[in-house]
């Protein structure tokens, strides 16, 4: 191979004078967590009303989640956010429309609600998974109880089924981060669109995308270890479900 | 609103749109799911075995794979293959490799990680008395693995397997960022050209979601049907 490494180059500074391309790296770096979080809280907060609505029992509203989960899951992610970042601006009051596209950061707002929704199709099918796994027992004895239903599932079902499907719910966080990449396609400048362009400026293929890589794998790292301390930490003593 | 949609600009490209575009899209689709299907089995039958080193290689290997993104394993093996065409070939100069060769491998590769975990699980759903039977009647490793274990691991995976390809198949529209002519990436040329952005992104929207639906429909009936009654 006569390919000439490099690693120097990342102490170089970085055309956008912000700093060095080592700099221009890392902000990609936070750019993809603070996007990846964003998006997780949504897909979260909608996947989970979606998951709840799906094990009320009532036809209207298992209609309405699945729809909701076939709409988000079976249109690639990249032609989500084309819609939203394309397509949705043009089809709003004119005025709107262009406000949403002078926006400063409007392909950081459109990915994270691009890729929330997306995902929260996922969760929603996690959190339906969650609730149907407990015994039925459950329901009926918060019910018998006097509980509403309401309370039935804030008291009883959620803080079960939630504890069940952590481990689901840290892969689908995991892919949520690795799904902010996509994002480059509408120009965020997250982490693969920064070695990306520290590739254009200077060249230096494999250094850019291997330091990269290696920052996804220690952000995966760094998320499964917090996962599984949280995991530690919401074990009920005593409970299968719990642990 | 939706006033000034003018929908003509699909009904005049639909043969470029599905000729050139799809026919890549599904092609990939096809190349990448066999591919990979075959590599990953290779993969998860090594790293169920008891050889030195191999297994943790390969579990490194797929581990790795799934902590990246797509897109950067793309842009990875884009710009990595003429090095390496270069070292197999032993030529003097990095090799040029196409887009969609690149695009082929690249998918083949990614795949064959996920395909592997798949393959894993259904090889550990058959019973340890199988292989020990098929031991019993005088079989060696690789006749008691093709025809005792990965016939029935496969036939237990096929849902998983065609889910797998579905997902594959919606992943495929990332081929975007190499500028190559897939369904997506006609329809986005189509698109600029014409300046109908709306008009095309709705029309790619609802073909995947026709497909993508009517395949996991599928998918669903064929997973009740060849359940195995135990």
């Amino acid at each position: 191979m006569n390919y000439n490494w490099n690693w120097g180059v990342f102490w170089a500074p970085s055309p956008d004078g912000a700093g060095t391309y080592f700099d221009m790296l890392l902000a990609g770096l936070q750019w993809t967590i603070v996007t990846a979080i964003c998006s997780w809280l949504i897909a979260l907060c909608l996947g989970t009303v979606v998951g709840i609505a799906r094990t009320t029992g009532s036809r209207w509203m298992l209609l309405a989640g699945n729809a909701y989960i076939e709409l988000f899951r079976n249109i690639p992610l990249l032609v989500q956010l084309f819609l939203w970042y394309f397509v949705v601006p043009e089809l709003l009051p004119v005025q709107l429309g262009n406000w949403v596209k002078q926006l400063t950061y409007g392909a950081f707002y459109t990915a994270v609600i691009g890729i929330g929704l997306y995902m929260s199709a996922r969760v929603a099918t996690q959190v339906t998974a969650g609730i149907s796994a407990l015994a039925s027992g459950q329901r009926m004895a918060g019910l018998a109880m006097g509980l509403t239903k309401a309370q039935v599932y804030r008291y009883v079902l959620l803080p079960q089924g939630f504890r069940v499907i952590l481990p689901p719910l840290t892969s689908e966080f995991l892919n949520t981060i690795k799904n902010t990449s996509v994002a480059l396609t509408i120009g965020l400048a997250e982490l693969t669109a920064r070695a990306r362009a520290m590739q254009e400026f200077t060249f230096q293929v494999f250094e850019a995308f291997i330091t990269a890589a290696a920052l996804y794998v220690a952000l995966n790292i760094v998320v499964t270890l917090l996962m599984r301390y949280i995991e530690r930490r919401m074990t009920v003593p005593g409970l299968v479900a719990g642990g | 609103m939706f006033s000034n949609l003018d929908f003509s600009v699909v009904s005049n490209s639909l043969s470029y749109l599905f000729f050139e575009g799809m026919t890549f899209t599904l092609m990939l689709t096809a190349i990448a799911t066999v591919g990979g299907l075959l590599l990953g089995t290779l993969i998860a039958m090594i790293r169920l075995s008891s050889l030195p080193v191999l297994p943790q290689v390969a579990a490194a290997y797929v581990n790795l794979m799934r902590a990246l993104p797509l897109v950067l394993v793309i842009f990875l093996i884009y710009f990595l293959l003429p090095y390496v065409g270069q070292w197999v070939m032993g030529a003097s100069r990095p090799i040029a490799v196409g887009a969609l060769t690149s695009s082929i491998i690249t998918f083949t590769l990614f795949e064959a990680a996920y395909f592997s975990e798949i393959m894993r699980a259904g090889i550990q759903s058959i019973p340890r008395g199988q292989v020990e039977a098929g031991y019993a009647i005088g079989l060696n490793y690789r006749q008691m693995m093709s025809y005792v274990v990965l016939p029935q691991a496969l036939r237990n995976m096929l849902p998983v397997i065609f889910m797998q390809t579905i997902v594959l198949f919606q992943d495929t529209s990332l081929v975007y960022v190499l500028s190559i002519t897939d369904f997506l990436g006609a329809a986005s040329k189509v698109a600029q050209r014409d300046g109908r952005l709306p008009e095309m992104y709705m029309f790619a929207a609802a073909v995947y979601f026709i497909i993508s639906f009517t395949a996991s429909r599928f998918v669903q009936r064929l997973q009740a049907r060849t359940a195995i009654v135990r």
